[in-house]
């Protein structure tokens, strides 16, 4: 293992210590329990959004916190969900009267965490699941799909609406019209190593792909030979398209994300390729974001959001943010 | 049952959990993500840490604060399920009084519930509910019957073991694993082998003693 680490157990509080640095325009990070909240306080009355999760998938979710986004992220373990005591402080410490709206990825841990962070909270509060990955089927008898990379654009979306003063039934409602209209699919071409692992969380071929796979190094769909990226783009799109199912001339957000290993080019090759074929399906492009927003630590990989847009999305999705990690009109 | 013997368990269930971590840590990597083996390292080494702090309190505050040392310092599933065994058991009346087998097994049944409710998750799943969940029955029936108590933990660490192994062939529909579909078919679940060492610890020593 090749990584800047001191020492082991220090290695998220040592991360955290560094991003409150270097963002402390935005920003303030919490320890023990740890979260990231605003510099400045959530203004009275307005919906508090927060998420959280495992560490190793920056920059989110601290990195989405600040005017427009969130306004607090508990950070787990690295792959671990956070604590409930973490969810329980950030609460109390944003909450400004508009109630909490908890945004959980659907993976058993977060959920467990967020369900009993939200029973110690005595504010009001509720919750969004996210769950936009395609690579697993849905089933009322499973856990169901993971919450991947759309858990971003669910952030973005809601945070504008809470800031411009939407209720929480409203942002939650706006939340899940965001989770139910995107879709994600994932390729990995590399492990990733989990700092207190010390090796990588899998075994792959240098000639070969991990199809669907999860933000944490987990298995997806199949292994698979590599092969050129345009046949790639297209089966992930497939994929997504199988499920969303939009209409022709439909209104789209295409979100090329790293899963941390893979260089921008290659992110903007993949991005040119899924506007080849998405254009010869005649599905309208509107919004596009491009980078490493939804990682997993040093995996080379990709994965591809397709997000529905009506007005309301779209409205939500332009207006100001100001975050670590995404920043605009403003 | 006393916090003094839940320290002295923890200790011996540490040491038998870090002889078997590689394994563990290499069944999670086959089906999982591979952050249960550390999770529940980082679990015991706490509560071991307690003994100092917890060693004269009453049991149902040294569960108490087990238990919020557990969720709070662990994350991930096993910090949320075992918080939640500690809290209920915490929960379980009379503790104040002397503890017989009959009311430690009225203990543990009432955790394990507890865990059930908490990942909502039922035997056939591939979890660690495909061992605890049987065990929990066992102690229910032990409870209740005139069956001698080593004999007993005899059977539930039989029990324990064969439940493990079981969820070898299983598909998984709960937790990480779910996400395979067949794919996790022919990996015994790395939380069913964490939770049945515990047992397996636990009954030994109560045997042995």
């Amino acid at each position: 293992m090749k990584k800047f680490i001191n020492n082991v157990d220090d290695f998220l509080k040592e991360s955290l210590s560094g991003f409150g640095k270097a963002h402390s325009d935005i920003i303030t990070v919490n320890f023990e329990p740890n979260f990231i909240s605003r510099k400045s306080k959530t203004k009275q009355g307005k919906v508090s959004l927060i998420s959280g999760g495992g560490s190793g998938h920056e920059p989110m979710h601290g990195g989405f916190v600040g005017h427009g986004m969130l306004d607090a992220a508990c950070p787990g373990f690295v792959f671990s969900a956070p604590t409930p005591d973490q969810m329980q402080a950030a609460a109390e410490h944003v909450d400004s009267g508009g109630g909490v709206l908890f945004i959980v990825k659907n993976y058993s841990g977060d959920i467990m965490n967020f369900q009993m962070g939200a029973e110690m909270y005595s504010g009001k509060n509720d919750s969004i699941i996210t769950n936009d990955d395609v690579a697993v089927e849905d089933s009322t008898f499973t856990t169901g799909r993971r919450g991947v990379a759309a858990t971003v654009l669910v952030e973005k979306i809601v945070g504008s609406l809470a800031e411009n003063g939407g209720s929480l039934e409203e942002c939650k409602k706006l939340g899940e019209k965001v989770n139910n209209n995107s879709g994600t699919m994932g390729v990995a071409f590399t492990s990733c190593t989990v700092p207190a692992a010390g090796k990588p969380t899998f075994d792959i071929g240098n000639d070969e792909m991990e199809f669907g796979v999860g933000i944490h190094g987990e298995p997806g769909r199949k292994r698979e030979k590599i092969r050129p990226s345009k046949i790639i783009v297209n089966n992930m799109l497939e994929a997504i398209l199988d499920d969303l199912k939009p209409q022709k001339n439909e209104k789209t957000l295409l979100f090329v994300n790293g899963m941390g290993g893979t260089p921008l080019t290659e992110l903007y090759l993949v991005y040119d390729d899924a506007c080849e074929i998405l254009k010869s399906k005649e599905i309208e492009i509107t919004r596009s974001l491009v980078g490493n927003y939804c990682t997993s630590l040093e995996m080379q990989g990709a994965s591809i959001t397709l997000l529905k847009c009506d007005e309301e999305i779209l409205k939500n999705w332009d207006a100001p943010v100001h975050t670590a990690a995404m920043r605009w009109g403003m | 049952m006393s916090v003094n013997f839940l320290i002295s368990q923890a200790k011996n269930i540490q040491f038998v959990i870090n002889e078997n971590a590689a394994e563990i840590e290499a069944l999670d990597q086959n089906i999982g993500d591979g952050d249960h083996i550390f999770n529940v390292q980082r679990g015991l080494k706490l509560v071991v840490e307690l003994e100092d702090d917890i060693k004269n309190l009453p049991l149902q505050k040294g569960l108490n604060t087990i238990a919020m040392k557990v969720l709070s310092g662990i994350g991930g599933s096993s910090g949320a399920l075992f918080g939640t065994f500690f809290m209920s058991m915490a929960k379980t009346p009379d503790l104040d009084k002397d503890i017989d087998f009959k009311k430690a097994c009225e203990m543990v049944i009432t955790g394990i519930n507890a865990m059930k409710e908490r990942g909502k998750a039922d035997v056939g799943e591939k979890t660690m509910m495909d061992v605890l969940i049987p065990v929990s029955e066992k102690l229910n029936e032990l409870k209740s019957g005139n069956t001698d108590m080593k004999e007993g933990l005899s059977e539930i660490i039989k029990i324990a073991e064969d439940r493990m192994l079981g969820t070898k062939d299983m598909l998984a529909t709960k937790g990480r694993a779910s996400f395979l579909g067949e794919r996790a078919k022919g990996h015994i679940d790395p939380g069913a082998r964490s939770s049945q060492l515990i047992i397996d610890t636990i009954c030994k020593s109560l045997i042995n003693k």
